[in-house]
């Protein structure tokens, strides 16, 4: 990709190929001999990691669309069966929907070293275009890829996202309904968004070519801004380059691992493991972290078409960024004014980030409105201003002088820079967990769990009792559909043997047929069979329930959450917290109060709950000291059925969670060993380099 | 560089081989689960369990079709004549020699139960037809006995019989 190669294979079949196609100098004069500037940072190797991203999303997505399904009755079921029962399919499905997280985290990263570095400026301007474009077509993607499991905010965030085109004048709902394929988000909805979330990533990657094609007709920017003189300020890519973007890579796979193994449900939203239900809308609709900032603008502006203008607005204008910023000078290194700016910019974006995910109310809306103001000013005002009355710091007069004068220095930068990101996106996260938020609540207690922390496991103990309180009392109204008799003799679970499992299968009785004569019939369960529903269908259990159907409880311990607060939400990313839906169940079962405090109204039908979110639940109060008996000597109140029924039900919302804590022990161990070898080899590399 | 290189050549070698090795064995073991998911997931194998069939309603000369795991199990009962046949017919004339006792239940000798998939390409014989009272292919015109042997090609080998047994006179369990 820069010029003619002059790469000759040796071997006489290699050259007669290369003759006809010279493919193998293509990519041994882009990846091999491809000269690099020697100053380059380390916010230069996520370039190498977002192609990383690249391929992991698209060889994991592949994977999972063999075994989903694109349809809006049998969507969110698939989901769950490949993370139940495909082998790895729990790992295959954390690892690409925390990709699609790491990989907009990367190409932030990736488009602020551009901003600050200048790497946009002339002759890179196409290269910059062409990056924006990627973007873009990685949020359609993402949008469309988080539709897929047909959760509750996969359906609402359809449902929003597609209804800012009907802000379009005279054609808007036209628009809308071309979209939908009908009259609201269904079925045909999800089909086209499956066939063109599978679509989009190939053209991400045939843009990512020319992305890269663009790339080295310029040459690479560098941290100084200066473009390389002489054979002196260079280094070929291979092995330089090379082995400090693996480097960086094996970084950034431990920090995606922690995701993967350790908090998968992190960057969730709990909403999405209740099935879409085209009757409900969640409390709070918040879309994925990395749309947050681009959401902010959108409500901050009071008019419909204002607002949605704004927002496409707010990224389109990085396509003009190149000669909105005329300055001569790439590097904010030598910009004093500019860097300062570039750093308000930098919190501005993560402010508008933090109030995309709160309540659109009160002061959050003034604030919205004035980082809205601040961002485009950025790009509109000071940038050009700037270009005309900064005067810059003396430039270094070649990369091998700027290489020279930073020996010896430590990359403190570097390191604070790296603080900063992490505390920036755990705002972010940690925003989105405020906006869980139900007022006036206060948060259930935390209980101790076994299956808490790294090494956690379950108490089998206590998923047996919590099976048989389940059994002989939730199970009248509650049904576990998504759970086997055979799943309780499956590793990670109660515990039980297969012939236990058979035989606690048989005391049930399971509906099949059509047997020869066409007729339905009743048989005992068998291992394969799944726990049968108490009722028919949904409208036979909300008739007997008061007008609320009670919830399917496989996923309860999943699709409940609250919000943890300013600055737990940071602690917890680094003790892995996430028990708030045993704590919840936990809470919710004591929660029961025969008295509501002075003030608070109860409906007639409903009952007082402290722990439910408006305190009116309808379900009564469930269970009592003594109800169910235990022959293990347990204590028989209402407390320890609570945490019995809560650690039952996290084991039904993740059967595999042991395997998952028990491998990411293994990954852990292994890529900490890789990384310190890379590091060493790295250096070794570079030893030469200096 | 040539110092350091000439210094440490073993350490040298020694770092970057341990840390290719790394890669390379960690590079495998992550290929595992993308392999491993494309085997029958938890689900497909609790499905496939052992099946009864009840064998009454199977008049002498008739047959049935059953499935499992996904196969067509042909169940036939067959008559005296046919038993009287195959078992007549000299093992060492056939292409894939085995007896009819081997391929059948003692004391149940009326009962033929194998796997209807031609071990040819796969297609399934129809029952009752051909040359030799059996079933014959009509993919590319396998002839298999009343024993479910293969007596004339393309196909190479016999039908298999699947793992069986009876459980009363008039039931089997066919896994
Ligand atoms: S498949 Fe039966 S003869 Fe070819």
């Amino acid at each position: 990709m820069s010029g003619p190669s002059d790469y000759q294979p040796s071997h006489p079949a290699l050259k007669w190929f290369e003759q006809r196609l010279p493919i193998i100098g293509l990519v041994h004069s882009s990846f091999v001999a491809y000269p690099t500037p020697r100053n380059l940072n380390y916010w230069w190797t996520f370039g190498a990691i977002l192609s990383m991203m690249l391929g992991v999303q698209i060889l994991t997505g592949v994977i999972l669309a063999m075994h989903y399904t694109p349809h809006a009755d049998l969507a969110f079921k698939s989901v769950e069966l490949i993370v139940r029962d495909v082998n790895y399919g729990w790992l295959l499905r954390n690892m690409h929907a925390c990709g699609a997280s790491m990989f907009f985290l990367a190409v932030y990263i990736h488009m602020f070293r551009g901003l600050y570095y200048g790497s946009y400026k002339a002759p890179r301007e196409v290269l910059w275009i062409l990056g924006v474009i990627i973007y873009l077509l990685m949020m359609a993607t993402g949008f469309m890829g988080y539709v897929l499991p047909w959760g509750q905010m996969s359906f609402w965030g359809a449902t929003v996202i597609t209804n800012l085109f009907s802000a379009v004048p005279y054609f808007g709902e036209s628009i809308v309904t071309l979209l939908w394929g009908g009259y609201s988000v269904g079925n045909p909805t999800l089909n086209r968004f499956f066939a063109l979330h599978y679509l989009l990533p190939f053209l991400i990657a045939g843009v990512v070519v020319l992305h890269v094609w663009a790339l080295h007709v310029a040459g690479q920017n560098n941290p100084a801004g200066v473009e390389p003189k002489t054979e002196k300020d260079m280094v070929p890519f291979t092995p330089y380059a090379t082995i400090k973007d693996f480097f960086g890579v094996t970084c950034f796979l431990i920090f995606y691992s922690w995701f993967i193994f350790y908090m998968p449900n992190y960057l969730g939203e709990a909403d999405n493991y209740i099935p879409a239900n085209p009757a409900v809308t969640p409390a709070h609709i918040v879309p994925e972290w990395y749309y947050l900032p681009f959401y902010a603008i959108l409500r901050s502006i009071p008019n419909k078409l204002a607002g949605v203008v704004a927002m496409f607005a707010a990224i389109i204008v990085l396509v003009f960024l190149p000669w909105l910023d005329s300055a001569k000078t790439r590097s904010n290194k030598y910009r004093p004014l500019g860097k300062q700016f570039f750093w308000i910019f930098f919190i501005v974006c993560i402010g508008l980030g933090y109030l995309g995910a709160q309540p659109p109310e009160g002061v959050y809306v003034v604030l919205g409105r004035i980082l809205t103001v601040l961002y485009f000013a950025y790009f509109l005002i000071v940038l050009p201003l700037l270009a005309r009355i900064e005067t810059p710091r003396p430039l270094p007069n070649s990369i091998a002088d700027d290489v020279l004068a930073k020996s010896g220095r430590k990359a403190a930068p570097m390191v604070s820079a790296v603080i900063a990101l992490v505390a920036a996106v755990s705002l972010l996260a940690g925003g989105m967990g405020d906006a869980r938020a139900s007022e006036g609540q206060e948060n259930p207690p935390s209980a101790k769990w076994s299956f808490a922390g790294p090494f956690g496991t379950f108490d089998r103990g206590a998923v047996q009792r919590g099976l048989k309180v389940y059994k002989e009392v939730c199970s009248n109204c509650h049904s576990l559909q998504y759970v086997a008799f055979r799943n309780l003799a499956e590793p990670g679970g109660p515990g039980y043997t297969p012939a236990q499992a058979a035989a606690f299968a048989a005391e049930y009785k399971v509906k099949d047929g059509p047997n020869d004569a066409g007729d339905m019939f009743e048989r005992p369960g068998r291992p394969a069979d799944y726990f049968p529903s108490p009722f028919p269908n949904e409208q036979a259990a909300r008739a007997a329930n008061g007008g609320a159907a009670p919830p399917d409880l496989s996923l309860i311990a999943k699709a409940r959450s609250y919000k943890r607060g300013f600055p737990w939400f940071i602690i917890d990313f680094f003790t892995q917290f996430q028990e708030q839906g045993p704590n919840y169940i936990n809470a919710l079962l004591q929660g029961y109060e025969d008295n509501p405090p002075h003030g608070v109204t109860i409906p007639e039908g409903s009952y007082y709950n402290k722990y439910f979110p408006g305190h009116a639940i309808k379900m009564p109060k469930p269970i009592s000291d003594g109800q169910v008996t235990y022959d293990d000597g347990s204590p028989t109140t209402v407390a320890q059925y609570a945490h019995d029924v809560a650690t039952f039900l996290m084991w039904t919302a993740e059967p595999h969670m042991e395997a998952r804590k028990r491998l990411g022990y293994q990954v852990f161990i292994f890529l900490i060993i890789f990384a310190g070898l890379m590091y060493f080899t790295k250096k070794r590399v570079w030893a030469a380099a200096h | 560089m040539t110092a350091s290189t000439a210094d440490h050549p073993t350490r040298r070698d020694f770092l970057f081989v341990a840390t290719g090795a790394t890669a390379a064995v960690g590079g495998v073991a992550a290929l595992w689960p993308f392999i491993s998911q494309m085997n029958p997931d938890a689900s497909t194998i609790a499905a496939g369990a052992p099946i009864e069939v009840d064998l009454t309603p199977v008049a002498e000369g008739q047959d049935i079709k059953v499935f499992w795991r996904g196969k067509p199990i042909y169940i036939s009962h067959r008559t005296k004549k046919q038993v009287e046949e195959v078992r007549a017919v000299p093992v060492s004339s056939l292409i894939d020699p085995a007896t009819d006792q081997s391929r059948t239940k003692d004391g149940h000798e009326q009962w033929l139960v194998v796997i209807g998939i031609c071990t040819h390409l796969g297609c399934i014989p129809i029952a009752h037809e051909g040359n030799y009272d059996g079933f014959f292919c009509p993919c590319h015109g396998s002839q298999y006995d009343a024993s479910g042997r293969v007596r004339q090609g393309p196909a190479p080998l016999n039908l298999p019989v699947p793992p069986y047994q009876f459980v009363s006179d008039t039931k089997i369990q066919i896994g």
